[in-house]
């Protein structure tokens, strides 16, 4: 985490600590969400959205269908290894700072599906900041979820700087990664 | 200019014009899920159309070869995650007939119960998703809403709002809760309120007609001949509905209407969903006035397990109880083919069994592939932006789609 | 007594059929287990077959609900004339006619050394996206397909997973590790 001149010179001092409270707090009510939808918690997703569970109360309504203007990618359902580099891809695309919302159990770790089609797991992809299981969770547990993302944004310190790594692993390339008879 | 360089001039060619390719890629708000378009535009028209499917192949055939027979049902679930106990409902009755049992009567008569509620709650979703894509914010949550309490009802008897796993081989693995006719009721009762405030926004609304008329018309021979089932090839008016054609479980002893359309395009596509809301609901009343009481589960330890007092304490269900669960239940050689009426047409299951506990082969007949392999033809020369509205009623839903 | 035996009389389908192929060896067996209709052909009589189902005003199936295969690759014993014919996969072809309600399976085995067979997309449009899915997971060769290529999985991937001898947990990834 890179520190601005200023902040070597003053260290941990007052004026930044108020603006780090200052900015989280901005920060985690207004989360502009970008839905990567593939399966069955997207219909759990339109709940969340909708009336009863009303997604628009943490300030996080409105979903930003472009990786530029999102900071919060909220993987939703089962990625299988076709869609991955477009995840890398639009994980790359979005601009700091972007946190990652595995939402659902096969995002977590592939689910019930342990087979040649399915990614085992998003963080093997991407930096992923909270975790929701379920088989698709329920509407509360998103929302529990993502409140616990939200004082995670709060809590950080630095927030002017924002340099957060990159994803660990480039585009998708030529090779085949091929694990021989049984790669678990 | 001359009439012979009149004739001899390509505005083409002279103007440098190509086609436009445009990726309308895996991700995005108004592919339902992963479906990639490589559209090739002439301005705002669409020249040609390559659909890609198969962003969430999750290998389910390979997945259930590994499994047990019952242990089947929670990768049933996950294929049309809108109907997931319609689902479970075709594939425990295709491995039923191969057995060669029948459940009894109140287990057939929840089982219709829960699968039209399943159809309910996925017609509400597509029509609520097709009119967010097409603008209509408010109308998209009303039928929310109404999917809500739908989903209330099921979860009630299943134990889930969206991936039920609720049938087993040879029954239920619950009856029905208490107060379910009285709540069946009063939720019947706002759903067809909110029914009403949906059509009233919609149905005769002038932008919503201009945008939906007349746009992806498809013929009833080329419906057919595409592999089309359901309220797809009901909006082309061929009158085919597996509930009627071949009736299962009790659809012979419930009255029902089929709605039909005219001429295939989006707005019959639309209607024929909006009716068939309310025949299903008409199917659920009825269902629960003729509803018996009864057992749920077949009475053969063989084929179901019984319940835990009878299996601790009787050897031979014990036994039965053992050999089910670590082998699996032994299906008989064979193999069958069954069909139920899915929200998107006719879900067929294709089982072959070696006589042990796993399959050997467990197709999935996905209605909406043959559906959306169609699109082609229905959207060449058409707008980008009746790509939107068709893709949405034509309803692929990606788990059934590339399984 | 072999399990497709179930007696009881043909169906107007079955003896159309039986009637219309007697003398010939297309039909390899016939039955109609658990009441669905079944024959099995030489696939390379496919066409003929398809083709005349489709078009016979009898029988007049003007939907193909299904085309899939099967990999018998461990358990040919179930159809012995898998055996007899070393035959190691089959070619499932579901259809039903609107218009008479009636639905036949039709079934063409293939040796593992040539799996190829004709294409019926000329007959029905819908077996365009069947066929390119049997093989994309079987490598099954549809002669005569205008677009043979893989349509689940993508075309980095080596192999055909629903084949029996394609361990499940076997990953290609395009990108990210291998587990």
């Amino acid at each position: 985490m890179g520190m601005t001149p200023e902040e070597k010179a003053l260290g941990d001092s007052v004026i930044f600590t108020q603006l780090d409270k200052v900015i989280g707090w901005g920060r985690k009510y207004s989360f502009f969400l970008y839905p990567f939808i593939t399966a069955c918690c997207g219909m759990e997703f339109m709940s969340v959205a909708g009336p009863r569970y009303d997604l628009d109360r943490f300030g996080a309504a409105l979903p930003r269908f472009s990786p530029r203007q999102a900071d919060l990618l909220m993987v939703v359902g089962t990625i299988s290894h076709r869609q991955a580099p477009i995840l890398v891809k639009v994980y790359n695309q979005m601009t700091e700072p972007k946190w990652v919302f595995a939402f659902g159990a096969c995002t977590v770790s592939g689910g019930m599906y342990d087979n040649y089609a399915t990614v085992q797991g998003i963080d093997t992809l991407i930096p992923v900041d909270v975790y929701v299981p379920g088989c698709p969770p329920r509407p509360e547990m998103v929302l529990d979820g993502l409140i616990l993302l939200q004082e995670k944004v709060a809590a950080q310190k630095g927030q002017m700087s924002y340099a957060k790594g990159m994803a660990p692993v480039g585009e998708a390339d030529d090779r085949i990664i091929t694990g021989g008879e049984d790669s678990i | 200019m001359t009439e012979q360089a009149k004739r001899n001039y390509d505005f083409h060619k002279e103007h440098h014009t190509e086609l436009l390719t445009v990726n309308m890629g895996p991700s995005h708000p108004a592919t339902h899920g992963t479906v990639k378009f490589m559209l090739a535009l002439d301005g705002e028209t669409i020249e040609n159309i390559d659909v890609e499917v198969g962003y969430l192949h999750r290998g389910f055939e390979k997945e259930c070869e590994a499994q047990m027979w019952n242990g089947v049902f929670p990768y049933t679930d996950r294929l049309d995650y809108l109907t997931s106990v319609l689902n479970n409902v075709g594939y425990a009755m295709t491995v039923e007939k191969l057995i060669g049992i029948t459940t009894p009567e109140r287990c057939q008569y929840i089982r219709v119960i829960m699968s039209e509620l399943a159809r309910i709650g996925a017609h509400y979703t597509t029509l609520a998703a097709g009119a967010l894509e097409l603008g209509a914010l408010t109308a998209f949550i009303y039928f929310v809403e109404a999917r809500e309490m739908v989903w209330d009802l099921i979860e009630a008897t299943c134990g889930a709002r969206l991936t039920h796993n609720y049938v087993r081989i040879g029954g239920l693995t619950g009856d029905l809760p208490d107060g379910f006719a009285g709540n069946v009721k009063s939720v019947f009762a706002t759903c067809r309120k909110l029914w009403l405030d949906f059509d009233k926004l919609l149905t005769k609304n002038r932008i919503f007609l201009d945008r939906m008329r007349d746009v992806a018309a498809i013929s009833a021979a080329d419906a057919k001949a595409w592999g089309f089932t359901g309220p797809c090839l009901r909006a082309a008016g061929v009158p085919y509905d597996v509930r009627r054609a071949q009736p299962y479980l009790v659809y012979d002893r419930v009255d029902f209407e089929i709605p039909i359309g005219e001429t295939g395009d989006n707005y019959d596509r639309f209607q024929v969903r909006m009716e068939e809301l309310e025949q299903s609901m008409r199917i659920v009343e009825q269902c629960l006035t003729q509803i018996p009481d009864g057992p749920i589960n077949v009475n053969n330890p063989e084929w179901r397990q019984p319940s835990k007092d009878l299996s601790s304490t009787n050897i031979e269900y014990m036994i039965h109880h053992f050999k089910t669960v670590m082998e699996g239940v032994h299906v008989p050689v064979g193999e069958v083919y069954q069909a139920v009426e899915g929200a998107n047409g006719e879900l067929g299951y294709y089982i072959v069994s070696n006589g042990s506990g796993h399959p050997v082969k467990m197709r999935v007949r996905p209605p909406c592939f043959p559906i959306t392999s169609a699109l082609p033809l229905l959207i060449k020369g058409r707008l980008i932006a009746d790509l939107i509205p068709t893709f949405d009623m034509l309803n692929l839903i990606g788990g059934e789609c590339d399984r | 007594m072999n399990w497709w035996e179930t007696g009881g009389a043909d169906s107007p389908v079955m003896a159309r059929m039986k009637e219309r192929f007697a003398g010939t060896s297309t039909l390899i067996l016939t039955h109609a287990f658990k009441g669905d209709d079944t024959i099995v052909i030489q696939p390379a009589d496919v066409s003929l077959v398809l083709g005349f189902l489709k078009c016979d005003p009898a029988l007049a199936f003007d939907i193909l609900m299904d085309v899939t295969a099967v990999d018998y690759l461990n358990d040919a014993q179930i159809h012995p004339y898998l055996l007899t014919m070393g035959a190691r996969f089959e070619v499932v072809y579901h259809l039903y006619s609107e218009e008479k309600n009636h639905r036949i399976r039709v079934k063409a085995p293939l040796k593992a050394e040539e799996p190829d067979i004709n294409s019926v997309v000329s007959l029905w449009p819908s077996a365009d996206w069947f066929e390119r899915e049997a093989w994309d997971l079987y490598g099954i060769v549809f002669r005569g397909h205008p677009n043979l290529k893989r349509i689940l999985l993508y075309e980095k991937f080596v192999g055909h997973p629903l084949r029996k001898d394609y361990p499940k947990t076997k990953r290609q990834p395009l990108i990210g590790p291998v587990n």
